[in-house]
């Protein structure tokens, strides 16, 4: 019995199982000599070409580079440098379509040759025997050589790995199983010798019993050079292959050379085998003897509707655009470009994607040589597919069950030991894209393996938090039993206050310039207006998803229960009436509103900033009260649904034009309000207290809208009156509601005034918040008491909604002289509820709320910021000290940050 | 330029679905051509009704799972059905039993399954056995060969048979399926069985006219020609030769064996090969891709079973011949044989 | 006599059944996870309170305790149907009618309109924002479990629910879905 050793030695081959025989066309490509091209306008450098992670940007938009030039600076986690490919100047970075089946954006470079094609200082190597390993391994890194076969696997990783394990065998594939590729073989036929130059260099860094080169037999000059070229070095054994696809698959080339079996979910080098393309050995020979980097590989242009298809030296970069155009290029119908081969290449979606290390193909055949794939029909569970699979797996098996998302099922019949070859699709006499099947099937298990860790931790952080909170307010209780008992309590709390005070004065003086910063900022984004339209976006897109939600329940509720609505017709005609009249009510009060406030903010900057933030609540509210009937309107739009829509798509818009108008004036008041920085803490105080109200108010409107909804269907008659009644009734929620805005706004004010008393501005300021939230549930219940709504009338409905139009439009006048008159006398009117019951309730609630608002921010002003910052994460990281350290390094950093731009700001501001 | 995007591999082997049909029913016809050359026309009519049939099934059960018809019809599965329905059915049969069995295997077997791909069941053979349990008298009596008919029937004669259970001139179906000693024709093998049966030997079973040299005179020409159908498949790697190998091999040894036992009741291997619907089952049925086994292992054991249950039925069963209940029985074990039958997948297990 | 035989027969066969049932179910018993962590290892943990429980856990609880099973709009039809198998119940379409397959988002906080009001940190029910008072916020968007539980306590409404971008690493093969966008 021979040992493994001497059968590889004698020259035995073993048999993979399954594979196929698609016809070669390699005759193609293979006549001409490897050619050059012209250079191209542009080249466009992903920074990533590889298996692992991007390379550090060295240069920036403008530099000039030579040729041969890294462009980015290799660092961890396999990564690996790209360099210019010719002289020129970087003309851009940023994102381009990239070189993978997806072509989403990946960050390139784009660099503009200068047409000097003029090299950096090379320095070549003379004798790499006198190198030691780790020197090697560098020149090889640093060349930023990736497996050229098509995976692209880090080489330096891979002439590294002999540290770990020794390797028996160095595999090369010179194999080429894919039709039409040719580029390993003229490159064979060309550079034998360069070759054999890598081969040994890699045999010095790995020192393996044997290199054993694979080359089918289709390829006999391709045999002859490498022979010719190895003949001095007998360690150096050429194999010819059988030929069958696809022998040159990494782990088919190691059963068939050395009957090996790479297992499963592993890599060669635990068989002690390590395989290299001819490609990737030529570019390191290439990177040592000659000092030159990777920057240009040999592309095989092919296919029917390519003039002269041949093998060209590309540039990396070089777009696929140029490279077609070289050869000439004459498009059919339904082209296909496809990057790779035709059995495991994917056709490109645009031609102006680059070559990158990876790229050894493009082929763009004619519907004739590459059938476009009928249709899929029915499984029938022939088989063919397996026995073709090299992997002896069952596609066909797994393509049930990827079809019936059974992924527990698909792992257990290994669907990751699938190589995509593309075999069983070949053979499949139901063409079914059984590959595109698996893929997928990966795709979605790798997303719910990371989904499944990602929620384990969020199980982890959310219980974590929950223990915190339980300690927390344990602790909070046992610290009140304390202090109920200790008898010289009120004597420690004036000294403890008036610490506090001091510790507050201090920190509001720091904490002015941040301030200060925060609201130039904001005014800085008022003035350009960018940041603001993209807000209502997004919330406008949130509204619309959630209404979508509401009116498919809506339509069900329709089509479950019609007769349940009592309007017909005529009521949901009315309603569209309704709310059209609203809108145009609305938007008419908004625009006086809009320039009685910008009127009334010219000369100070602060109230600008407040009646802003009011303008643009006014805007929100209207917005969200607009869509409020109009999905009224889907609700009682039983029998037309479409009209209804309709309608409610007009309202919206009107709503919309209305809101952007009053943002649009708001928009040119903060300018103003910048101007003056006087007074830039208060200012910013105010604003974040309008933005609060803005807030208060829209959630108001949609409760005030809920309410008239459900009032809808309640009451028909006398709809006339009952209309007048409710809209007298709404204007006077809201003048109650804005009178207690306009005091709470005064009280803020007067508080952040006077900052030699924090704990009675607290107070005040929480008292403020109360009353404004009074306000809000007040005006909440009246609108629930609301009789009727005019939607809902079944008579005279034109002449109703126009009364109810009218009658809003004055409660409106109404509520804005009630504000102005509240400005003048906040005692009188903040005394003026007209439910003595509810405003006793009120009270109370007021009053408590302002003895926890008073405690908390007695407790804030106590807490150092570094405390409050310990409180806040110390929970689910609080077992590992490392990590809240790091991440109060970040917040740190992030804060330094923040000043950073607090101060650049500054400096930037004339004032 | 607008390019087109598809998913790899971008290239076809060409061998479609109704490629593969077409083949396997083009490999039919030698056997059809022997079959009608020795027992008449009948078999052609029968082929042309049962094409008609399941045609027109087909096409009925698309419509009513709205589906398109053509893209479905064309790829040729349902049309081998009927070839396989239609050389299995006695040649003068009446007409009605082929078109219940037709409807049978198309509607129900089929396309309450799911269509092509879920069948449980080889839809052909599902639908010989409904015929043969019920309407037994019809399905076993054969029609002897042209040779020894006592009244020969010609080409119209079969037509008229077929519709009308009766020739032109009146004579009925009974009679016109007579032998020219007197005796009712029945298959070879149901007649070594009935006399076996009655105490004879094998050897004076087959002392007959309708016996030639290894099997029923005819019966051994027909299994010859689809043996050479079969292998014609095997040629051009239509089915694999996992099946048809175990079949025959298993069937040959246990029949050896028999006769080796018991010459006097047993029935010889050659007799067994020959007879009946061996090579059609072996090539043509058993290999119905799917109901049958789909790992290489799996189709040697489900060969070999269905090979042994032939043997089996055939010398201790109820009825003369049992490929039809032999594919239909292994038809249910194919989900537990594919089970325990899975291919060692590459670099899993022990290995060098 | 016979019956008596019969019946001492069925007897001792009914005893000796029993008894090797009775080991086999000691000898062969299956741990199994209650079925509350069963519910739980489904849902995905976004603990958004979407079902009406405040978290993920209560909400396993109370299927187990026979409440509907469509009430988790971020766990989707998938998730539906899958506690619909374990608790061997209809699948029932999501109530509130949300999509079926929801679409993933993460928070993030406009760090410029951010006035450091914590109110942000206390709602998140998992910690994924950092931050102190009167200093900004941010999120840390590996995670966030796009809950959505952040953006009402916001007072200034500086905080968005981001769709997260699809990356040549998330890319799951659709082909037909690759935006065309051809210069020439």
């Amino acid at each position: 019995m021979e040992t493994l050793l001497e059968q590889i030695e004698h020259g035995k081959l073993w048999q993979f199982p399954g594979g196929i025989h698609p016809p070669e066309q390699k005759s193609v490509s293979n006549q001409a000599s490897i050619g050059r091209i012209p250079l191209p306008d542009y080249l466009v450098l992903p920074l990533k070409q590889h298996i692992g992670a991007n390379g550090q940007l060295l240069v920036n938009k403008g530099d000039s580079v030579l040729k041969g030039q890294a462009l980015t600076r290799p660092g961890a986690n396999w990564s690996l440098p790209v360099h210019a490919p010719t002289s020129g100047v970087i003309s851009d970075i940023k994102p381009m379509p990239s070189a993978h089946p997806s072509a989403l954006p990946e960050l390139s470079i784009v660099l503009t040759p200068d047409g000097e094609d003029s090299w950096c200082e090379l320095c070549p190597v003379s004798d790499y025997t006198q190198l030691d390993n780790q020197a090697l391994i560098d020149i090889i890194h640093h060349a930023g050589i990736a497996g050229m076969g098509g995976a692209g696997f880090p080489t330096y990783v891979k002439a590294d790995s002999a540290k770990h394990k020794p390797v028996e065998f160095l595999v090369v594939n010179g194999v080429e199983c894919e039709p039409y590729i040719t580029a390993d073989d003229l490159l064979m036929r060309e550079h034998a010798e360069q070759i054999v130059q890598g081969i040994e260099i890699m045999q010095h860094l790995l020192s393996p019993e044997y290199v054993l080169v694979g080359i089918e037999t289709n390829k006999p000059e391709a045999i002859q050079a490498m022979t010719a070229a190895a003949a001095h070095n007998s360690k150096i054994l050429i194999r010819g292959l059988p030929v069958k696809y696809p022998s040159g698959g990494e782990k088919q080339l190691i059963q068939v050379l050395t009957s090996k079996e790479v297992p499963s979910g592993g890599i060669p080098a635990d068989v002690g085998v390590l395989v290299q393309n001819v490609g990737t050995l030529f570019a390191v020979s290439e990177a040592v003897c000659k000092g030159k980097p990777l920057i240009e590989r040999v592309v095989t242009v092919t296919g029917n509707t390519i003039q002269t298809p041949q093998n060209v030296w590309a540039l990396l970069g070089t777009e696929i655009k140029h490279l077609l155009t070289c050869q000439g290029f004459e498009p059919v119908a339904e082209q296909r470009v496809i990057m790779g081969g035709p059995m495991m290449g994917f056709t490109l979606p645009t031609v102006r994607i680059p070559v990158v290390k990876t790229t050894n193909c493009i082929l763009a055949p004619d519907n004739q040589e590459l059938a476009v794939a009928g249709s899929e029909q029915a499984c029938i569970r022939c088989s063919a597919c397996a026995d073709a699979c090299p992997q002896t797996l069952l596609p066909q098996q797994l393509q049930w069950f990827a079809k019936g998302k059974e992924y527990d099922k698909l792992e257990e019949h290994n669907l990751f030991d699938c190589i995509e070859c593309g075999a069983c699709a070949y053979v499949c006499p139901s063409e079914i894209p059984l590959v595109q099947y698996y893929r997928v099937a990966k795709a979605e298990i790798r997303e719910q393996k990371l989904e499944k860790v990602k929620a384990e931790r969020a199980k982890e952080r959310f219980e974590a938090r929950k223990e915190r909170l339980e300690r927390e307010q344990e602790e909070r209780q046992n610290r009140h039993k304390r202090s109920a008992r200790s008898s010289t309590r009120s004597a420690e709390q004036s000294d403890k206050v008036s610490a506090a005070m001091e510790r507050v004065k201090q920190k509001k003086d720091s904490q002015s310039a941040v301030q200060a910063a925060i609201e130039r900022a904001k005014a800085k984004k008022a003035a350009d207006g960018t940041l603001e339209p993209d807000n209502s976006e997004v919330a406008l897109e949130r509204a619309k998803r959630k209404e979508k939600a509401r009116q498919y329940k809506a339509e069900k509720d329709a089509q479950a229960a019609p007769e349940m609505h009592a309007g017909g017709e005529g009521s949901r005609k009315d309603a569209v009436a309704a709310a059209i009249a609203r809108a145009k009510a609305k938007k008419a009060a908004q625009q006086n509103d809009a320039t009685d406030s910008s009127a009334v903010t010219a000369e100070d900057p602060r109230k600008a900033a407040v009646a802003a933030a009011i303008a643009r609540a006014k805007a929100k509210k209207a917005a969200q009260q607009d869509d409020q009937p109009a999905q009224q309107q889907s609700d009682e739009a039983d029998s037309d649904p479409r009209k209804a829509a309709v309608a409610a798509a007009i309202a919206r818009a009107k709503a919309k034009k209305a809101a952007k108008e009053t943002e649009q004036s708001t928009d040119a008041e903060p300018a103003e309000t910048s101007a003056e920085p006087e007074d830039p803490r208060k200012a910013a105080v105010a604003a974040a207290i309008a933005r609060a109200k803005a807030k208060k108010a829209a959630k108001e409107a949609e409760q005030q809208a809920d309410s008239e909804s459900a009032g809808t269907d309640a009451e028909p008659e006398d709809p006339r009156k009952a209309a007048v009644a409710a809209a007298i009734a709404r204007a006077k929620a809201k003048k109650a509601a804005k009178e207690t805005e306009q005091s709470t706004d005064a009280e803020p004010a007067e508080t952040s005034a006077e900052p030699e008393d924090p704990r009675k501005a607290a107070v005040a300021a929480a008292i403020a918040r109360a009353k404004a939230k009074k306000a809000a549930k007040e005006a909440e219940q009246q609108t629930d008491a609301e009789p009727a709504e005019t939607s809902a009338e079944p008579e005279d409905p034109r002449k109703a909604a126009v009364a109810a139009a009218i009658a809003r439009a004055k409660a409106k006048k109404a509520a804005k002289e009630a504000e102005q008159q509240t400005d003048a006398e906040p005692a009188e009117t903040s005394a003026e509820p007209e439910d003595p019951r509810k405003a006793a309730v009120a009270a109370a609630i007021t009053r408590a709320k302002a003895k926890k608002a008073a405690k908390e921010a007695e407790q804030q002003t106590d807490a150092e910021p570094v405390d409050a910052l310990q409180s806040t994460h110390e929970a689910p990281l609080s077992a590992e000290e490392k990590r809240q350290a790091a991440i109060k390094a970040a917040v740190a950093r992030a804060k330094a940050k923040k000043q950073a731009a607090a101060e650049d700001q500054e400096g930037n501001d004339p004032s | 330029m607008k390019l087109t995007m598809a998913s790899s591999p971008h290239n076809h082997s060409h061998k479609t679905l109704s490629r593969l049909m077409l083949t396997v029913i083009a490999a039919c016809i030698p056997g059809i051509l022997l079959q009608s050359y020795f027992f008449g026309p009948g078999t052609l009519f029968q082929l042309l009704l049962a094409l008609l049939t399941v045609s027109a099934t087909e096409a009925a059960m698309m419509k009513l799972r709205n589906r398109p018809v053509w893209p479905i019809l064309s790829d040729g599965s349902a049309w081998l059905t009927a070839v396989l329905l239609a050389v299995s059915i006695p040649p003068l049969a009446p007409w009605w039993v082929t078109v219940i069995g037709c409807v049978f295997a198309i509607a129900i077997v089929k396309q309450l399954y799911g269509g092509l791909g879920f069948n449980l069941f080889n839809p052909a053979m599902a639908a010989y056995v409904l015929l043969l349990i019920s309407f037994p008298v019809q399905m076993t009596s054969w029609t002897p060969i042209t040779e020894i008919q006592a009244t020969p029937l010609s080409a119209f004669d079969q037509l008229t048979l077929i519709f009308t259970e009766q020739t032109l001139s009146g004579v009925p179906l009974a009679e016109a399926r007579q032998v020219i000693d007197g005796t009712t024709s029945a298959t070879p093998l149901d007649h070594v069985k009935t006399a076996v049966s009655q105490n004879l030997t094998v050897s004076e079973a087959t002392d007959n006219v309708a016996f030639g040299d290894y099997a029923g005179q005819g019966w051994q020409w027909v299994n010859l020609a689809y043996l050479l159908g079969g292998l014609y498949l095997l040629k051009t790697k239509v089915i694999n030769w996992h099946i048809p190998v175990a079949f025959i091999v298993t069937l040959a040894v246990c029949s050896g064996i028999g006769y080796v036992v018991s010459p006097a009741t047993q029935a010889g291997t050659l007799f067994h090969l020959l007879s009946g619907a061996t090579m059609l089952g072996a090539f043509f049925i058993a290999t119905d891709p799917v109901s049958a086994s789909t790992t290489n292992r799996g189709r040697l054991i489900y060969g070999a079973l269905i090979g042994l249950l032939v043997y089996l039925i055939r010398h201790f069963g109820g009825y003369p011949d049992a490929v039809a209940f032999a594919v239909l029985i292994m038809n249910m074990a194919v989900p537990l044989i594919d089970y325990y039958t899975q291919p060692r997948t590459y670099g899993h297990g022990a290995s060098s | 006599m016979t019956l008596f035989y019969a019946l001492i027969a069925i007897g001792a066969l009914a005893l000796a059944f029993g008894l090797i049932l009775g080991y086999a179910a000691v000898k062969y018993r299956v741990e199994s996870n209650p079925i509350v962590d069963q519910v739980d290892a489904i849902l995905p943990q976004t603990q958004c309170g979407q079902c009406g429980y405040p978290g993920c856990r209560p909400y396993a609880e109370a299927i187990a305790n026979g409440d509907d099973v469509n009430k988790c709009p971020p766990g989707g039809e998938a998730t539906v149907k899958k506690l619909a198998d374990l608790m061997g119940v209809e699948a029932k379409p999501l109530a509130g009618g949300e999509e079926a397959e929801p679409i993933k988002k993460v928070a993030y906080i406009r760090e410029d309109e951010c006035i450091g009001c914590t109110k942000c940190i206390q709602a998140c029910p998992v910690d994924a924002i950092v931050g102190a008072t009167r200093q900004m916020h941010t999120v840390i968007a590996d995670e966030c479990t796009g809950c959505d539980l952040c953006v009402d306590p916001c007072p200034v409404d500086c905080i968005d629910m981001i769709p997260v971008a699809q990356t040549v690493q998330t890319w799951k093969w659709q082909i037909d879905a690759i935006p065309v966008k051809q210069i020439d």
